[in-house]
């Protein structure tokens, strides 16, 4: 039993989840969405959507370590030096869309999740 | 054939010196074989900081150029040979070691130390101060003595006293007139001049004529006055004026003045056609110029001239400040006023601090015609920017002169005009000092090493710094003043682009004017919300349409205001304070319902705080019901337009201040701008809504009302400046209309108004013209624009709540309906508040 229902955990347990919809998204700019799963406490994550750009959706925490409120999916999307970044709405640090790293603080780094679309769908890596 | 002609230049002084350097600049070597006679043995030195022989400066480090400078330019310099004679005829010049035929003559022998015709004037101990040799003599002299006069309390005198005193020596001046300084100050400045010179410890006597000068019994020296009183002394240097250097002119027979001095016209000739005049010993329309500025303006007319140049010797300001023992003196133009019927006078007269300042102004009160200070230099660089530029006086002229109460209106460099005269000494404008950056200067030295500006009498110094600080500020910040990475253009530069070629998303913009090629074109959180605020102030569309909101700070995309906590205030228009009891009850219900924090803010509202996201659609529906409307706290916008109670209930009102202030804010309420606008009415000049710190301010008269801008409360505070008086209704709109457009238009990203004119060049004159007299022709433009966006408001909020794809964005969570459970408070004096 216990090695068939590993073996059923490992075909039907999906790597990843749905999150939202592409419609819930604004285009170049941030919204935020509830993640809770049985694995892991709750968390708030921040998706930013950069149509027509590689990648295109981005999941980042939404917890701004600055000023501890979660706001990060309130900022403005930008970019700095050719890389894409959001800015903290609060006290204003920037952190890079691809790993999280500040860029004002290399020691702060939020943490990130693979996203993709599936169709319509938005999917996060469980 | 190319035999060189003889061009001789008699006198190495500062001027002769100064016109060799032209002429080399000029090319002149290529045509003329230059010779120049010094009688002096020194070669050429700085005349003017002669008195730093004293304190520690040799011959070498007041020398005007290199040791090899002629040698190396090919010219000859013949030191220590005096020319005895001009043969006009001949066309020679004779000196003790031959003689010398010239095609050109240029004479710049300048002048002399006058020396009174007294009885005795020629025994040891009687001293004149004006070479190095004469100082050499008064430094031998002064070995043997403890004391020592100075006769003649004018300028030189004083400095000449100053460099006793600096030899240890018990000093006096003898003046003659009944003050010292009678050229430059008036008797109240003169009585204050004394008593500070007093202090210092040099005795001063006035009204006092030397009658003659005899051996004394405990000095050297007995002075003998008019009176037979006595003075006795070891030394004493003659400093009563000078006279023109014109023997050799006389001599030869070119016209002189009835009082000496060489005559010359506009191009520096004398009688004689071969023969130029340059400097002291020059007389230009009946007046000889004691000082270098002009000297050298003549050295650059006569260089001129003997190139086959044309340039006119127009005269020269004699406007002068020294620091005299210390004592700060300036004199500039009519200092007495005496020159011009109907001039007026301000004085200013401190007795405690010592402090006099006198200004003559034109009888119609609005140009600078001369000042005088004594005491205190600080205001001599503005006012003579007033005086040489003829720039129009502030509407209370003794403001330049009254001891800063914080609002004297300093005339920064940026209000000077190109033209402006900074070294007088070198002809250096501001124009000119900006072209020296152009074309590399980087720094002050930079700057002084091109233009020499500076490097005559020192005088300019403080105003030189400032105005290559702002030239070099102004350059380098068009350097940076690039928006940010994604835009090489200034916010004005940007806005001009945007209304120019109507265009209307940041996307457009981007492709079109921006680094699209570089990086991914996604723009930041500089640009973004600045090209927002362009495009809201040119058509005002709806700033959550979708192709804005990407752009907005937090802010602006939930149109309140982001709390530290996550939370959001929600403060609706309560346009100039006035609130009904009605609509007071409502505000009170709804933050009752939703939970909030309420206060009254400083700018006569009411805030509702601690609004979650989720909530605010409602709140706003309630709000919206009950008849607010947005109050664009969250925005660069106009804010607030405090009022007071005005004539409607104030004993004192002159006008219906809160009715003004009610139409005002409706007028206004949503005009995006560089930074937030805020408004004050007072109903008269109590000035109770305090109208005076606001970027507008108003204040009723019985006329009308009086229009303030450009103050400023928060972190540096500024008093608004008057800018029009006794508007009607209609005119003050009009007025506002077109002050703020520009301001919209021109101003920096995140610039109030108060900075924005402080950087302004040409300051609120310069907005006074443009707005009030329309000097671009651009007012009916300005008046248009603000009228469509008037007519395009509408309230973002009402806008918002009729759209549910707008409302999308008030959920905190795009896939779960809960609201932020991270938000946790507390309660304090009976209110919530963030944990
Ligand atoms: C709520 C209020 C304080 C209060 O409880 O009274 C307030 C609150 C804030 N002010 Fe203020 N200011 C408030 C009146 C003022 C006033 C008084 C006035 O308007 O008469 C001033 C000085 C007057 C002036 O602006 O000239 C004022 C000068 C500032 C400044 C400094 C501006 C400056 O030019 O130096 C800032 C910072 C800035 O804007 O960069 C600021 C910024 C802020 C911010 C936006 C700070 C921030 O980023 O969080 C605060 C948030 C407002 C909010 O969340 O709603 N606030 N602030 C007042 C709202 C007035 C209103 O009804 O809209
Ligand atoms: C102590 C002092 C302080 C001063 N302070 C200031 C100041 O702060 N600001 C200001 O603007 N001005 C000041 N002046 C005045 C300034 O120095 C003169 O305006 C300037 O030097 C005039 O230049 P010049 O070439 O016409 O005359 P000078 O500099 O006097 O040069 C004339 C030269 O010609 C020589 N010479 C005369 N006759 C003959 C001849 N026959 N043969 C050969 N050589 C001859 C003389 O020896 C002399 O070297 C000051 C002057 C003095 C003395
Ligand atoms: S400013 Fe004048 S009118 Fe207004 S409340 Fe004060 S005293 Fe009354
Ligand atoms: S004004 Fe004399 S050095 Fe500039």
């Amino acid at each position: 039993m216990t090695s068939a229902a590993l073996a059923l955990k490992g075909v039907s347990a999906p790597a990843w989840q749905p999150l939202c919809h592409r419609s819930d998204l604004v285009a170049f700019s941030g919204v935020v969405a509830w993640r809770e799963t049985p694995q892991s406490k709750p968390c708030q994550i921040a998706l930013f959507y950069l149509p027509s750009h590689t990648p295109e959706l981005y999941a980042l925490d939404h917890f701004d370590p600055f000023s501890n409120a979660f706001v990060i999916g309130r900022g403005i999307v930008g970019d700095l030096d050719g890389e894409p970044v959001i800015a903290s709405p609060i006290y204003k640090q920037h952190f890079r869309l691809s790993n999280g790293q500040c860029l004002e603080d290399e020691s702060v780094a939020l943490r990130t999740w693979p996203v993709r679309f599936d169709g319509d769908r938005v999917l996060i890596e469980a | 054939m190319t035999t060189k002609q003889n061009l001789l230049i008699i006198g190495n002084g500062m001027v002769g010196h100064h016109l060799v350097e032209r002429l080399v600049e000029a090319g002149a070597c290529e045509r003329f074989a230059i010779t120049v006679f010094g009688e002096e043995r020194h070669r050429a030195y700085d005349r003017v900081h002669l008195s730093e022989y004293f304190t520690g400066r040799d011959a070498e480090s007041l020398a005007l150029c290199d040791a090899d400078y002629y040698d190396v330019q090919g010219v000859t310099l013949k030191s220590g040979e005096k020319v005895f004679e001009i043969d006009r005829e001949a066309k020679h010049v004779i000196t003790g070691q031959g003689r010398y035929a010239y095609d050109h003559l240029v004479l710049a022998t300048g002048s002399y130390p006058f020396v009174p015709p007294i009885e005795g004037r020629d025994q040891q101990g009687c001293l004149v101060y004006r070479t190095l040799e004469d100082l050499d003599a008064i430094r031998d002299a002064a070995e043997h003595a403890t004391n020592g006069v100075v006769v003649g309390g004018g300028l030189l005198g004083l400095e000449a006293a100053n460099a006793l005193r600096g030899l240890n020596l018990d000093t006096a001046v003898v003046e003659f007139a009944p003050r010292l300084m009678p050229m430059q100050v008036d008797t109240d400045g003169g009585a204050l001049l004394k008593e500070k010179i007093e202090s210092l410890g040099v005795q001063v006597l006035t009204e006092r004529a030397t009658q003659r000068i005899e051996k004394g019994e405990q000095s050297r020296l007995r002075m003998v006055f008019q009176d037979d009183k006595i003075l006795e002394t070891d030394l004493i240097v003659f400093s009563a004026g000078i006279r023109p250097q014109d023997d050799l002119a006389r001599a030869c027979g070119l016209t002189l003045g009835e009082r000496g001095g060489v005559m010359i016209d506009d191009h520096c000739r004398t009688s004689d056609p071969a023969i130029f005049a340059v400097g002291e010993v020059a007389l230009w329309n009946q007046s000889i110029f004691g000082l270098v500025a002009p000297g050298y303006q003549m050295a650059k007319v006569a260089a001129a001239n003997l190139t086959g140049g044309e340039a006119r010797f127009g005269g020269a300001d004699m406007s002068t400040k020294l620091k005299l023992l210390g004592v700060d003196v300036g004199a500039i133009g009519d200092a007495h006023g005496d020159r011009t019927p109907g001039a007026r006078m301000f004085r200013y007269l401190d007795p405690l601090t010592q402090v006099y300042r006198k200004l003559v102004v034109s009888s119609d009160g609005k140009k600078l015609l001369g000042a005088m200070l004594v005491g205190d230099n600080a205001a001599y660089d503005t006012l003579l920017q007033y005086y040489a530029n003829a720039l129009e006086l502030p509407k209370e002229p003794a403001s330049l002169i009254l001891p800063q109460s914080g609002a004297a209106p300093a005339l920064g460099a940026d209000a000077l005009p190109d033209t402006a005269m900074i070294c007088s000494c070198h002809n250096v404008t501001k124009g000119g000092i900006r072209e020296a950056i152009n074309e590399g200067a980087l720094d002050l030295g930079g700057v002084k090493g091109a233009t020499k500006a500076s490097t005559g009498c020192g005088g300019c110094a403080t105003l030189l710094k400032s105005v290559v600080d702002h030239e070099l500020a102004a350059q380098g910040v068009e350097v940076d003043h690039s928006l940010c990475e994604h835009f090489a253009y200034t916010r004005q530069a940007l806005f001009d682009i945007v209304r120019v070629e109507g265009i209307k998303t940041f996307s457009e913009l981007m492709e079109k004017h921006g680094s699209a090629g570089r990086g991914h074109g996604l723009g930041c959180d500089i640009c973004k919300p600045t090209v927002s605020s362009i495009l809201a102030s040119c058509f005002n569309e709806p700033i959550m349409d979708a192709a804005h909101v990407p752009l907005q700070d937090t802010n602006d995309t939930f149109m309140a205001n982001m709390q530290k906590n996550g939370t959001y205030s929600v403060v609706p228009r309560i346009a100039g304070g006035e609130i009904t009891p009605d609509k007071l009850v409502v505000l009170g219900q709804v933050a009752q319902k939703f939970d909030l924090y309420t206060k009254i803010t400083g700018g006569q509202r009411i805030d509702l705080f601690g609004a979650r996201l989720d909530d605010l659609p409602a709140i706003w529906g309630e709000l919206i019901e009950a008849g607010f409307e947005t109050g664009h706290a969250y925005g660069k916008s106009v804010r607030t337009v405090k009022s007071c109670v005005g004539s409607t209930w104030c004993r004192y009102g002159v006008q219906d201040s809160v009715g003004m202030a009610i139409k005002l804010e409706h007028r206004y309420k949503g005009l995006r701008a560089p930074h937030k606008i805020k408004f004050g009415v007072s109903g008269c000049t109590r000035e109770c809504a305090e109208a005076q710190s606001k970027d507008i301010g108003v204040i009723a008269t019985e006329n009308g009302w009086n229009l303030y801008v450009c103050g400023n409360g928060g972190m540096r505070p500024r008093h608004a400046e008057l800018f029009a008086t006794d508007l009607d209704d209609e005119a003050l709109y009009r007025t506002i209309d077109r002050f703020l457009m520009l301001y919209v238009r021109t101003a920096d990203r995140l610039q109030r108004t108060s900075v924005w004119r402080e950087n302004l060049e040409g300051g609120l004159d310069y907005l006074k013209e443009v707005i009030l007299e329309d000097s671009l022709s651009i007012g009916d433009e300005l008046e248009r624009q603000m009228q469509t966006l008037i007519e395009r408001y509408e309230c973002e909020w009402a806008n918002a709540l009729s759209d549910p794809e707008k409302l999308k964005r008030f959920r905190s969570f795009v896939n779960d309906e809960r609201p932020d459970p991270s938000i946790i408070m507390t309660s304090e004096r009976g209110q919530l508040r963030p944990a």
